[in-house]
């Protein structure tokens, strides 16, 4: 069986994010890292992986030349491969595109029973691209899964919805996005940092794909970004320290605001 | 004028706020049309029609229960090329992201995620990198698909009499791909929905495990309860009411978090509340920064005694 994990090179949430000059996420100007939520599938693939006889793990990125780190965090942990789809004519690309990429790359690889997602990324975050890559595959899809398990050509998910906890099944080939509720990723060993370091990774180009650079990036972007802008600091509120009299206060700074 | 579609987000036709919401946004930019898919929608129809939806499209169909996203995704394709609409509308849940993610590739459109307002011309309004940035935008390709955050809008009254249209719509071998082998429907906490709430109170880890005070000062306000996602991973409240990133966004009139210490992940969550109050013991707590209204002091004593003022003044 071949799983391929879906991994993102994005800026650093807890540093400062930023946009670049053409709107698009401001991806020099910040430190990188493998989105958090990626974490999540790469460990549940290495689990399937660790679980069953023969389970190949690759890991899979679209991105710019610095998204070998999220490649690279991914073989450390485990994985036994990875492959990067870099072009500079993917630079702004939608989702929709980004999922074509990704469509062609997971063709390209071949043989592909699984793909493992996160739930989103942590700077996009629109949580489009693992239905709209199942879609283009026309592959079943379930997302915001937090258990998993996977027998024969089935696998079987359960998720928390917003009105009722659900179990589904659905055969392989399929694609499946994780909550961070599926598992806790493992840290690299010493042992897996330096494995990584003799751990295949292809480098595709969009002519690797068959894919025409005219239908990626920022030009070919369905949407468009007409302006953003730096939301306001909160003004600093009133803070007063409990004597006391702090939730007779509360109480009247509520009733003052209408809230009561 | 050409209309725009909602898709109706309903439990067997009780149809939530966010429905209505996004009635009332379609009205500013077309006719408002309901897309009304599965069963009870004699429950719809009046709250449908009091919120300005003029059509209702209805498409009666056991898959749409039995199966994931897809069926619902092929049904909201076929009525949108049939109509020739100027754009649809869909709440920004899990489950409308991934409707609106094949819509858009079924119609070859552009889409837009959670939007927290969309104007006339059908531009959006977006918040982002943890509430830190507003982006305008607009789909320029197709029919636009856009995705809506709960409390976007104020729903408005707009009496109308939907005509009714049944669709039949053949679905492909795709649909039935993802079966639901098991529903098991949460027990109702005789609170409002935490996503459309307009008050929010949220417990975290200083809580110590002791959610009664933070339930107390919600009841006491007609509120929902959240909870950070250390509580939820301490076992102290259920993952369903997490706020942040990884859980809901809320965007209440009123969050007040108590117990919380307002780490990047739980403020993407809950950044654009209008008005935001916090408890904490510790001044140095990074939540206050954002407070309207902060009380340094042990959620433990400041609850209560809150929630006691307010019965009071309640009467
Ligand atoms: C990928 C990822 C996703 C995440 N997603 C989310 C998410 O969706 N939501 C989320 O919330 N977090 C999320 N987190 C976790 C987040 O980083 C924080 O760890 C979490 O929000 C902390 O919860 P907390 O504020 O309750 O706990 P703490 O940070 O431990 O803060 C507890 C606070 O309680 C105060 N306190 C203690 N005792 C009392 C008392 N008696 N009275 C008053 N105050 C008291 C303390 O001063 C402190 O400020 C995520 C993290 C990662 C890595």
């Amino acid at each position: 069986m071949r799983i391929v994990t879906l991994v993102k090179y994005v800026p650093d949430a807890t540093a400062y994010r930023s946009f670049a000059a053409d709107n698009t996420t401001d991806r020099a100007g910040v430190d990188g890292l493998l989105s958090e939520l990626d974490e999540y599938a790469v460990e549940e693939a290495l689990k399937i992986a660790e679980a069953g006889d023969g389970v190949e793990v690759v890991a899979l990125t679209v991105g710019p030349a610095g998204a070998d780190a999220a490649l690279k965090k991914a073989l450390q942990m485990g994985a036994g491969a990875a492959v990067h789809v870099v072009d500079d004519a993917l630079h702004g690309s939608d989702a929709l595109a980004t999922a074509r990429v990704l469509a062609a790359a997971i063709g390209k690889i071949g043989s592909v029973d699984l793909v493992l997602t996160g739930m989103a990324s942590t700077d996009g975050g629109m949580s489009v691209v693992p239905a709209m890559l199942a879609e283009l595959l026309r592959w079943a899809q379930v997302g915001f899964v937090g258990e998993l398990s996977v027998s024969g050509s089935l696998v079987t998910a359960r998720r928390d919805g917003d009105t009722a906890s659900e179990t589904i099944e659905a055969g392989l080939p399929a694609i499946v996005a994780v909550t961070d509720q599926i598992n806790e990723p493992r840290y690299p060993s010493f042992k897996g940092i330096m494995a990584a370091k003799k751990k295949p990774v292809q480098t595709w180009g969009l002519a690797d794909l068959d894919l025409d650079p005219a239908t990626v990036g920022l030009g070919a972007a369905w949407s468009v970004v007409r302006e953003v802008v730096k939301r306001p600091e909160r003004a600093a509120g009133m803070v007063v320290t409990d004597e006391g009299d702090g939730g007779v206060r509360l109480a009247e700074f509520l009733a003052d605001q209408k809230f009561i | 004028m050409a209309e725009i579609l909602v898709l109706v987000d309903h439990v067997d036709g009780q149809v939530r706020k966010t429905t209505l919401e996004l009635l009332t946004l379609a009205a500013r930019a077309g006719e408002p049309a309901a897309v009304f898919l599965g069963s009870g929608y004699g429950a719809a129809r009046d709250t449908l029609g009091a919120h300005g939806a003029g059509k209702v499209y209805v498409v009666e169909a056991g898959e749409f229960e039995q199966f994931l996203v897809v069926p619902k995704a092929e049904a909201l394709a076929h009525i949108a090329s049939s109509s020739g609409a100027a754009g649809v509308l869909v709440t920004s849940s899990p489950e409308g992201k991934e409707i609106a993610a094949r819509l858009a590739v079924k119609l070859g459109s552009g889409v837009i995620t959670d939007a927290v307002d969309v104007a006339a011309d059908l531009s959006t309004t977006q918040s982002v990198f943890a509430g830190g940035y507003t982006v305008t935008a607009a789909v320029t390709t197709g029919t636009p698909v856009i995705t809506v955050k709960p409390n976007a809008v104020t729903p408005e009254p707009a009496p109308a009499t939907p005509v009714e249209e049944k669709v039949a719509v053949a679905f492909t071998a795709a649909a039935t791909r993802a079966r639901i082998v098991d529903r098991a429907p949460r027990a109702a906490t005789g609170r409002p929905e935490l996503t459309e709430a307009s008050i929010v109170v949220s417990g975290g880890r200083g809580t110590g495990g002791d959610f009664a005070p933070v339930e107390a000062l919600a009841d006491a306000l007609g509120a929902a309860v959240g909870a950070s996602r250390a509580a939820v991973d301490l076992g102290w409240y259920p993952h369903a009411y997490q706020v942040g990133q990884t859980g809901k966004t809320v965007s209440p009139q009123l969050y007040l978090a108590a117990g919380i210490s307002g780490a990047i992940q739980h403020r993407a969550g809950m950044q654009t509340s209008k008005t935001i109050v916090v408890v904490n013991k510790d001044p140095e707590a990074p939540i206050f920064a954002m407070a309207d209204f902060g009380v340094v002091g042990d959620l433990h004593t400041v609850l209560p005694q809150a929630t006691a003022e307010i019965e009071k003044r309640k009467g």
